[in-house]
Order: structure tokens, then sequence, then C-alpha cells
């Protein structure tokens, strides 16, 4: 008993030994934090001139819009405004925005000179109270004024997070129109946000599946204008297309361009078997990348081009596999319940997005390029079609409600599962695909 | 009066004398019954029991005696049979006639529905109460837009979080100075992890108790570890590297040495709450999430820190893009929640008038 208290007693004095000991500054580790969307503020942009004023509001709530769309930021009302913004130069009152809390301040003004546009910005870390990068300066025409938009939403949410923007993208999708069993269906194209809708096909045949190329200029997609699908792809800038695969018997479809633009790869049915094949875009030769007795299709490349992950029954079951872009073995990457395809490469390379129909649900789930890491972040009826923002941070893909008068459209959703969101559409539309920033 | 009394006396003797003579005083005997017995010898009683023996058992029973048949039987007289009397019915009457009823229409007839199927019968529900208990239902998670180390309850339909966050005031009794009462700010609803549509409606209670892990068998030989590699931490912790750095740096200005005792840890664990509240991951890119830095930041007495002495001391885990972007959150968290001071004992400004928090973004990451 002795011994024991005795080695207690010397414990303790060896203890405070030792706080006592502890020189230099107080160490601390902070493991949790949270998540919300960062307050910010963007008063309207400060008009050069009585031709800038229509323009400046709009500016400002396009920004906004972009920013608040992402999830990841939340706008002050501008009724909490302490200070108002009336002069672009003129310093900051930081503690007026710190009082609302605005952690993020957005000041830009707009001169317009007969169809110039000029917008100025800059962006302010209200609590360290230092300005976030230099400030820019977009020239442009009028008529791009939601373009030039997008592109300084695109900047403050890159100095903010770190990441790249993909406000100024666009999306091509298949706009629909009547009842399921008489559905006419056509090519459209739009910014990302669902304005600026222009469509490229009319309704006379069915169309499907459209791809944009890396730099946004071509647009590959199925068409039924001769009876059986067929490739086509079309010039965005031109509105012309011009079929790229036709085999006689054969069916072509689910198209994608490499990464370079220069390869097409695609899904042929011929001889009742589908595989996978490539092509080039000038044309000849197709070359087979799988010849198994299952249907292979939906391939999607790497961003370096150098692995294509696809979709495949031949276990029994629509199942992932990756497998070299000059086609070889493949490797299964999914093994949870279910069945799953669609799947589509992330631009940075470290996750694959993928429709999975599980338990009479359909979910848009992503995981690593292993196979790890299954996350499903949407569960409805159906959801299918899965595409990338150009960053890799969001995903785009079609949800159909049920019914004799379902109607497919549009939805947008962060890979984290968070701010699920309808992307507005004048009619129902379906099989998006994002395009590359523009330049 | 002699002759009465003479009388008197005669006249009781008398009487007395009749009741005894007369057997006033006597009763007659109850009557009792006599029976008369007599006595009689042991052979006579042996000879008495012998003649009450049984007779001895016949094998054949004795032929029955036949009856005479009697041929003569005498003639038996009987009275002849008398004719009974016919009773002459009376006339009849004629009868009354009958009060013709009315025809009533005749009614329709409900042709019934005829069915060549049996109509099943139900059976009669059996009466039997369910005393089983009802599961009760699972909390659902829903999604919200905040994640915080803490769920927060939806606020009151009537509250509303605001930008500016309110304390409580309340007047205080035998106050000079009156005091508007003031309600605090609503908290904003939080969840602790990020929940996904698919997420919605899943049971997320777990069905059982997570058992035990087995216990680790234990090695038949024990091997001496290796020593560890020092890590960046550890080396920083190190009081005589610091001490080093510090002589090495040849600061012009000394720190002078902390006096008194240092902060306990229930105060450095309400100085990481008070950071953690307001360091917000939610806009960090997901390569800034996977960078830890070490702040340092300089404290006013009151336990503010001071802006300008914020800087980073080191990263790990990411690019000099993505250091700087989660350096940008630790900065911004460290001034927003320190902005009113942080709660710090004053008597240990020594202890705490440097800081080096590392904020360390692992958890996150897995909301």
């Amino acid at each position: 008993m002795m011994r024991l208290l005795v080695s207690i007693l010397v414990g303790l004095i060896l203890m405070s030994a030792q706080v006592m000991a502890q020189t230099g500054p107080l160490r601390i580790e902070i493991t949790e934090g949270v998540i919300e969307p960062m307050p910010f503020a963007v008063p309207d942009f400060v008009p050069d001139g009585a031709a800038a004023m229509d323009l400046s509001t709009k500016l400002s709530r396009v920004v906004a819009s972009d920013l608040s769309g992402t999830g990841l930021f939340r706008e002050v009302p501008g009724s909490a405004y302490i200070s108002q913004v009336t002069d672009f130069s003129a310093p900051v009152k930081y503690s007026d925005w710190k009082a609302i809390n605005a952690q993020a301040l957005i000041v830009g003004s707009v001169k317009v000179s007969g169809n110039q546009l000029t917008i100025q910005f800059r962006i302010y870390d209200v609590f360290s109270g230092n300005e976030l990068g230099t400030g820019l300066q977009f020239v442009g025409e009028t008529d791009g004024w939601r373009r030039m938009a997008h592109k300084v939403a695109d900047v403050v949410y890159s100095r903010i997070t770190g990441e790249g923007g993909y406000f100024d993208s666009r999306v091509v999708f298949v706009s629909e129109t009547g009842p399921k069993n008489d559905r006419h269906k056509r090519l459209a194209i739009m910014d990302y946000d669902g304005a600026n809708v222009q469509y490229l096909t009319d309704s006379a045949d069915l169309v499907l599946a459209p791809r944009f190329s890396p730099n946004g200029d071509r647009v590959l997609y199925t068409s039924y204008e001769s009876g059986f699908p067929r490739i086509y792809v079309m010039d965005v800038g031109k509105v012309k297309r011009q079929v790229l695969e036709k085999q006689d018997g054969a069916m072509s479809f689910a198209p994608r361009f490499a990464p370079d633009g220069r390869t097409v790869v695609f899904s042929l049915y011929k001889g009742g078997n589908t595989d996978i094949y490539t092509l080039s875009t000038t044309g000849g030769k197709s070359k087979r990348l799988t010849n198994t007795p299952s249907i292979d299709t939906a391939p999607s490349y790497s961003p370096d081009g150098k692995q294509i992950v696809f979709e495949s029954d031949r276990s029994g079951m629509q199942q992932l596999y990756i497998m070299s872009a000059d086609g070889g073995e493949a490797r299964r990457i999914s093994f949870g319940q279910g069945r799953y395809g669609t799947p589509v490469w992330s631009p940075r390379g470290d996750l694959i997005a993928f429709t999975k129909q599980s338990k009479g649900r359909f979910h848009i789930g992503v995981m690593r390029v292993d196979g790890s890491d299954e996350r499903l972040l949407t569960a409805s009826f159906l959801d299918e079609g899965p595409t990338w923002s150009p960053n890799g941070r969001v995903i785009m893909f079609t949800r159909e409600t049920q019914g004799a008068n379902g109607k497919a459209s549009l939805y947008s959703v962060d890979i984290s599962g968070r701010n699920l969101r309808p992307v507005r559409t004048p009619e129902g539309a379906s099989d998006p695909a994002w395009s590359p920033l523009q330049k | 009066m002699q002759t009465g009394t003479k009388i008197s006396g005669f006249a009781h003797i008398g009487l007395i004398g009749w009741m005894v003579v007369g057997g006033v005083f006597t009763s007659d005997p109850d009557p009792f019954e006599v029976r008369e017995v007599s006595v009689i010898s042991a052979q006579d009683f042996a000879a008495l029991l012998a003649a009450q023996q049984p007779p001895a058992t016949v094998s054949q029973p004795a032929a029955m005696p036949v009856p005479d048949i009697l041929v003569d039987t005498p003639d038996v007289q009987t009275e002849p049979d008398v004719e009974p009397e016919q009773v002459q019915p009376s006339e009849a009457r004629e009868p009354e006639t009958d009060v013709v009823p009315e025809v009533m229409p005749t009614l329709p007839i409900p042709e019934l529905e005829v069915t060549d199927v049996a109509p099943v019968l139900q059976p009669p529900a059996p009466e039997v109460s369910d005393i089983s208990p009802t599961e009760a239902p699972k909390p659902v998670v829903r999604p919200v837009d905040r994640v915080a180390p803490t769920p927060v309850a939806p606020p009151a339909p009537d509250a509303r979080p605001d930008d500016v966050t309110n304390p409580e005031v309340s007047p205080k009794e035998g106050a000079v100075t009156p005091q508007e009462t003031q309600e605090v700010t609503a908290p904003e609803e939080a969840n602790d992890r990020i929940v996904t549509e698919a997420d919605e409606g899943a049971n997320l209670a777990p069905a059982r108790s997570v058992r035990p892990p087995a216990r680790p068998s234990v090695p038949s030989a024990v091997t001496p570890a290796p020593d560890p590699e020092p890590s960046p931490q550890a080396e920083r912790n190190n009081p005589i590297n610091n001490a080093l750095a510090e002589a090495l740096a040849g600061t012009d200005t000394p720190t002078p040495e902390p006096t008194g005792p240092p902060l306990s840890q229930g105060e450095k664990d309400a100085l990481r709450v008070s950071v953690s509240r307001c360091w917000n991951v939610g806009s960090l890119s997901t390569a800034a999430l996977a960078v830890t830095v070490v702040v340092g930041v300089s404290m006013t007495p009151e336990g503010k820190p001071e802006a300008s002495t914020i800087r980073l001391l080191s990263s790990s885990g990411g690019d000099g893009g993505a250091a700087k972007q989660a350096f940008d959150a630790a900065r911004r968290a460290i001034i927003r929640c320190g902005s009113s001071g942080f709660d710090l004992p004053s008597e240990k400004y020594g202890h705490w008038r440097d800081i080096e928090m590392t904020f360390n973004p692992e958890r996150m990451r897995n909301k």
C-alpha cells in the first residue's frame, strides 16, 4: 500500500514538472470544423455611365446566382448591407461587411462604349482585410454580357475554393416533348444554368446521347435518321453534320471522344453481339477493342486517354470494367449489389460516376478508379446518364418521373451529395453532356 | 284479635298439613320399560347358534313341484256389456258467414341474385389482442446546409438564424439602468455529417450494438520495436529543438517565460471548440481538404488574435495552392471567432500569448 502511494506521488511530481517545464507557444490541434456555405456579398457593379445602368445589376445577379448555385456560397441579401459601394476604387469598409458576416466581398464596375462592354472587379477576404489576388478586367461585346458574368464568377470561385470554376460552360442535351409513347426528341444546347437554349436538330428523327468534343467545337450523337442507329458528328458553330460510322447491317451507338479529340470510341452491334470499337475522326477503319459474347457498351476515356471504363454483362449482370485504351484484358471495378452502367471518368481522373439500379431504385453515384469508396448521391424512380462539370465538382444527370405522363428533366448534384437541384429547361430534357470551359 | 289470629293459625296449619299429606310436594315416578331376560347356559347358547347356521349348499336344486292341471274350470258369471246410449247430436247451427277478407295487393317479390358461386364467408377476426410492443419509428436524418461537429435541431418556426449573432439579454433584477430584452439568435440547423438523397429515409440507427473486438493474441516472443522516425509534430513538440531553434533565430525581443500554472485541459478544449466553430471547410477544394496546416498567432491580453501575426508555419499533404486555401480558411476561423475574444484565463496570459494551431481536416473529408 505504501509503495503504491509513493508511486502515485512520484508520478504526479514528474507530471507536474513536465508541465511546468513546457515552454514555447500553446499548441492545440483542431480536427473538427463545420461545412456550410460561405456568406458573400456582391453589390451591384458600379456603372460607368448611364448606358451601363441596366447591366450593372444584371451582371451582379448572374455572379450571385452562379456562386449561390454551387451550394458552397450563400449571398448576404442587399437589404442587410450597412454601407453601399459607389466607387470601385474607394477603400473597403471591412467593419461594415464583417458586421453582417460577409466573408467575401465582390466589387465591380461596368462600362459600355457602343457595343463594347468592359467589366472590372475585385475580390476581398473581409475577415483578413485583404484583397484576394489582384483586380481583373474583361472586355467583350454587350451581347455576351452573360458569358462575361460567368467568367467573373469563375474567377471568384477559383480564388476562394482553390479549384477551377465551371460557370462559363455549356450543356448539350436531348430536348423532349410529347407523351412517353409519342415523344419527339431533338438536340439542343444551352448555358450550364439553362439559359440561351438553341436547337441543333429538328424532331423528325430520333436522336440520342450527344457528347462534346474536348474543346467543345463538335458534338457526337446517335441518330435514327437512316432507320438504323448511326453515329454523327456535328460542328456546333456551323450546325453542319456528317455520318461518322456506317457499316451495313450494323448499329453503332454510345460514342465518346478521346481526350485528344482525334479518336472516337463507340459500341457496335453486329452479328448479334455488341463490342467496343474505336475510329479516327478523319475516317478509316474501325478497331475492335473487346471481343466477348456479352454486351460491352458505354465506353469513356480516362483524362490521360490511356484507359477506358465501360459497362459489360460478361459476368451475368451489368458491371463496370476498365481496360487499356488499346483493348486487352479488362478488370472489373464494381462489386456492389445491383447493376452498374453508363460510367463516366471524372475530368480530374480520380473518380468515376455511374448509374446504379438496386432494389427497384436508380442512383447516381461515384467511386474511385479502383472501385473503392462507392457513394450514392441520389435516389429516385429513374436517374441515369451522369456527366461531369469541367472542374469535376458537379454531376448533371437525367431524372424521369413515374407514370404515363412522366417527364424527363435535368438535375445537378455536388459530388459530396449536397446541393441536389433541378436545371431549368424550357421543355423536357435528357442525356446531358457538359462541355469544357469555353475559351 | 286473638280470635282472628287463631283462625289464621289454624287455617295455615291445616293448609300446610294438606299439602304435606296430600302429596303436593311429591311426584309420580317416570314410567320405565322392563324387559325380561333369561339366563342360559353355554351349551344352550352353542345349541342355539348351531340351529341358526345356513343350510348346506345343494348342487342340484330339487325339482319343482308340478302344479296340477285343472280340467274343469268353473264358469265365471259376468254381467253383459251394456250398449252405450247413442247421444244424438243436436241440429247443427248454420255457421255465421265468414267475413271475406279483402284481397291485398300482391307485393312484388324481389328477385334474388343467385349465383353459382357460393359466397365465401369471411372468417371472423380472431379475438386476439396484440400486446407486443410496437416498434417506435426511428429517426430519419434530413439533409441540411450546415454540417457541424454537434447536430443542431431546426429552430422554432418563429425563430430565424441571422448573420449577425446576438446574445440573449434579459433585465437583471435590481439593475439601475434598465436593459432592453433581446432574444438570442437562433442557431442554424446542422447535421454532423453530409446526408445525400440516397441516405434520406434510410434506417441509420444501428440494428444492434457493435460487439467488442476479440482480444488480440499475445505474441509468443516480444521483439523490440524499432525506434520510430520522429514526426514533424514530435519535433515541434521537442523542447530542446524548440529552444535550439529559438536560440538560432536570434530574436531581438526575447519572449518572457510564462509564469504560473499552465492552461488546464478544459481551458484548452474550450479554445479548440471555439475555433472549430468557425473553421468552415465547406468551400475548400478537395485538394485543400487534404492539407494540414500549422498556423501561428499572437494574442492580445484580452484574448483577441492579432490579425497581422497570423502566419503559416508549416503545411503537409498538398501543393502550395492547396496549402494557401487551407491557410486562408484557418485564418478566417481564427479571426471570426476571435473577434470578440476567446475565453482564456487572463492570469495565464503568459502561456497563451503565442498559440500554434494545427488544422487537420482528415475527419472533415469523411463527413
